[in-house]
């Protein structure tokens, strides 16, 4: 880590990162960074073998996480992270996965990914940054938009109602559930390092700038400007009721950490269930064998 | 190497073709199904949920069928052997992801019980009317391989022979059956486990710092890797480079897109598997595949009987097309004759491949049943004029 490369000291999350792909194609401001930075933290807070953990993300400026990440990294198609890593850990139950994405490719496209991987307990992290648009087409209306925005595709504001997403995950049977903005770095490194020690299905949500689209087609400002307002308009509210957690135009961003509680994940289900059903006869499922591998 | 004999039934069975199917699967190897259910396939995934607990390996039941393909293709870089099974509006939905994975050279099984349509059609009834889905369906050039079966016995085999090709060559392989084919149950032998030939894909022997993951060998196709092995690879379906990484190019979409083609067409001697009767006096040729090529035999019988000199072409491997024995035999014979349960899809191709140097007839069936052998007869007398 604090190896010396002439007079250039390497980069602290060279282990984590993708170094010889940077620069990212990430706007400046954008939270995105941001987001990576407190997961890559989070990953070295868990002592779990990076050789044993995988990313997978779908399609948008947030799908691009998976190419940045030294870790096992899959850019899979728009809406499709969640059940390619449900494949994934599925198919190889001894690794971590980690399906890093945006909104709109999580939760509009891949919405009825999200909500059965959740009722199925399935034991993957989901970290979804929300910037409340689709950034990488330019800037068009999510299912995240808050109501009274403006958008490419509502150009005269948004009057389509958009999802409460912790409520959204917890409802469906999540077993952790958060939401930080990329100003909490702090708080936003624990919960993801909390999910990630969590099993089964684990869901942050990561309020982010983006400055290029949705703050200067709503004239809030910089991305400076939006941490400002994250700053002077998060509410910290662990174990807040989930219903008041909507988030309006331009009002209070209630924060924290709604959700954290145990369940058998999918595995758990299928291996208690039929060993019980078919006794001796039933080959537990787990980690998957040499012998297949030849 | 040979099958694992903890997924292989070995004995005289009476089984339908989906059943056959799944049995295939199991001694193939396959360990991993995400499917969803759809008529007339569903008796795939139904077996297997039964028989994998016993077996070791898991079943799942996703939300729809845009999941089941996403899946199968982790779960073939976590490692198994995998499989998803779906009917014409199921394999409409699985398009995308198919594509997937081609780019991502993602070894996997698709079996296409195939039924009436457009839309959702004939859900009961049988129909070959997605060939061209299969051969064009996902968006982008690409090559496929697909398989047609014309009983369980042939079902229970293609099916391996499915796996074996698509661990091979690293891309999805189409198995098409017909849904009469699906539903008919006839005797089903499964050798023991020695008998049964299996390939697992080739994995890397490089170090990590030494392997790229999409640098092909000598046969077009890269040495893959397993998930969690410390290789730290990316893979995407944008287009990249050999280390995997999206390089926005047209050199570089040219040399990527260009190999994913010729890993099958350079390899099309391989892949490609016919089976020949009495072309060397022929003057006809009929050409069929599925179920189409079991309900030919009658018309060929009775024509040869007629003393018009009829041969047979039996496709097991209907893509890649089998350019190359098509050539060869358009330049000796008079004509060609293709039944298929679609109103004009292979047909096209024997067309293209012929070139004007025989004739090619059409014996069209818009589905729900198969062709009546008269009807075959009939075009067989006509290319005889």
């Amino acid at each position: 880590m604090s190896k010396q490369n002439g007079n250039v000291p390497e980069h602290p999350m060279e282990n984590i990162l993708r170094m010889d792909r940077i620069p990212h194609i990430w706007c400046a401001t954008c939270g995105i960074g941001t987001a990576v930075s407190c997961f890559a933290q989070a990953l070295q807070n868990t002592d779990y073998p990076l050789d044993k953990t995988a990313v997978v993300s779908g399609i948008g400026c947030t799908g691009r996480v998976a190419g940045y990440v030294k870790l096992d990294s899959f850019h899979s198609t728009h809406g499709r992270a969640i059940p390619f890593a449900t494949g994934l850990k599925l198919s190889n139950p001894e690794l971590k996965v980690i399906v890093f994405s945006g909104d709109g490719d999580l939760i509009s496209i891949g919405g009825n990914h999200f909500i059965h991987a959740a009722r199925r307990n399935m034991d993957l992290k989901i970290f979804c940054v929300n910037n409340f648009t689709y950034a990488m087409t330019g800037g068009q209306c999510a299912p995240t938009t808050p109501i009274g925005a403006n958008a490419s595709t509502t150009p005269y504001g948004n009057s389509d109602t958009p999802f409460n997403l912790p409520l959204l995950a917890a409802s469906c049977g999540a077993v952790y559930v958060a939401r930080w903005t990329s100003l909490h770095i702090r708080r936003l490194t624990k919960a993801m390092t909390e999910a990630l020690e969590k099993p089964g299905f684990s869901f942050v949500e990561i309020i982010a700038p983006c400055s290029t689209l949705y703050a200067r087609r709503n004239r809030l400002g910089t991305g400076l400007d939006l941490l400002k307002f994250y700053h002077d308009n998060s509410e910290i509210k662990h174990g807040a009721d989930l219903n008041t957690l909507d988030i309006d135009f331009q009002k209070k961003i209630i924060v924290g950490k709604f959700v954290d509680k145990d369940k058998p994940t999918f595995v758990d289900n299928w291996n208690n269930h039929l060993k019980n059903k078919l006794g001796e006869k039933f080959v537990p499922y787990g980690p998957i064998e040499a012998s297949q591998k030849s | 190497m040979k099958a694992d004999p903890k997924g292989v039934l070995t004995g005289e069975h009476y089984l339908d073709g989906d059943h056959a199917c799944t049995e295939g699967a199991l001694a193939a190897g396959c360990r991993f199904i995400a499917g969803y259910p759809i008529t007339p396939s569903t008796e795939v995934v139904e077996r297997f949920a039964a028989r994998i607990p016993l077996v070791g390996g898991i079943f799942i039941q996703m939300e729809d069928e845009l999941g089941a393909m996403a899946a199968i293709v982790g779960g073939a870089w976590g490692g198994k052997k995998v499989m998803t099974v779906t009917s014409g509006p199921g394999f409409s939905l699985m398009m995308e992801n198919i594509g997937l994975a081609v780019m991502m050279e993602t070894p996997c099984v698709v079996i296409n019980v195939q039924r009436g349509g457009p839309s959702t059609g004939l859900p009961t009834m049988t129909g070959q009317q997605d060939m061209m889905q299969a051969r064009w369906g996902s968006h982008g050039d690409y090559e496929i391989i697909a398989l047609s079966p014309a009983s369980p016995q042939e079902t229970f085999e293609y099916t391996i022979k499915c796996f074996n090709l698509a661990e091979k060559y690293r891309v999805p392989v189409l198995l098409m059956m017909d849904e009469c084919v699906g539903h008919m149950t006839e005797k089903v032998v499964i050798p023991k486990a020695d008998e049964i030939d299996v390939f697992y894909r080739k994995l890397t022997k490089l170090p990590p710092e030494k392997y790229l993951p999409y640098k092909p060998n000598e046969n077009l196709v890269p040495d893959m890797i397993v998930a969690g092995e410390g290789y730290r690879i990316h893979t995407t379906g944008l287009t990249h480079d050999e280390k995997g990484y999206p390089v926005m190019t047209a050199e570089v979409q040219d040399k990527l897109v260009r190999r994913l083609c010729d890993k099958i067409n350079k390899n099309a001697d391989d892949i490609i598997e016919l089976e020949e009767e009495n072309i060397e006096d022929a003057d006809i040729i009929v050409m069929a595949y599925g179920i189409t090529s079991r309900v030919t035999i009658p018309a060929i019988t009775k024509a040869r009987e007629k003393g018009l000199k009829v041969g047979f072409i039996k496709m097991i491997t209907v893509w890649p097309f089998p350019e190359k024995r098509v050539r060869q035999l358009a330049k000796k014979v008079k004509a060609f004759v293709m039944p298929e349960i679609n109103l004009g899809q292979v047909v096209l191709e024997l067309e293209r491949v012929v070139c004007g140097q025989a004739k090619v007839l059409h014996v069209p069936h818009a589905g729900g049943n198969v062709h009546d052998p008269e009807d075959i007869y009939k075009v067989i007398q006509e290319a005889a004029k």
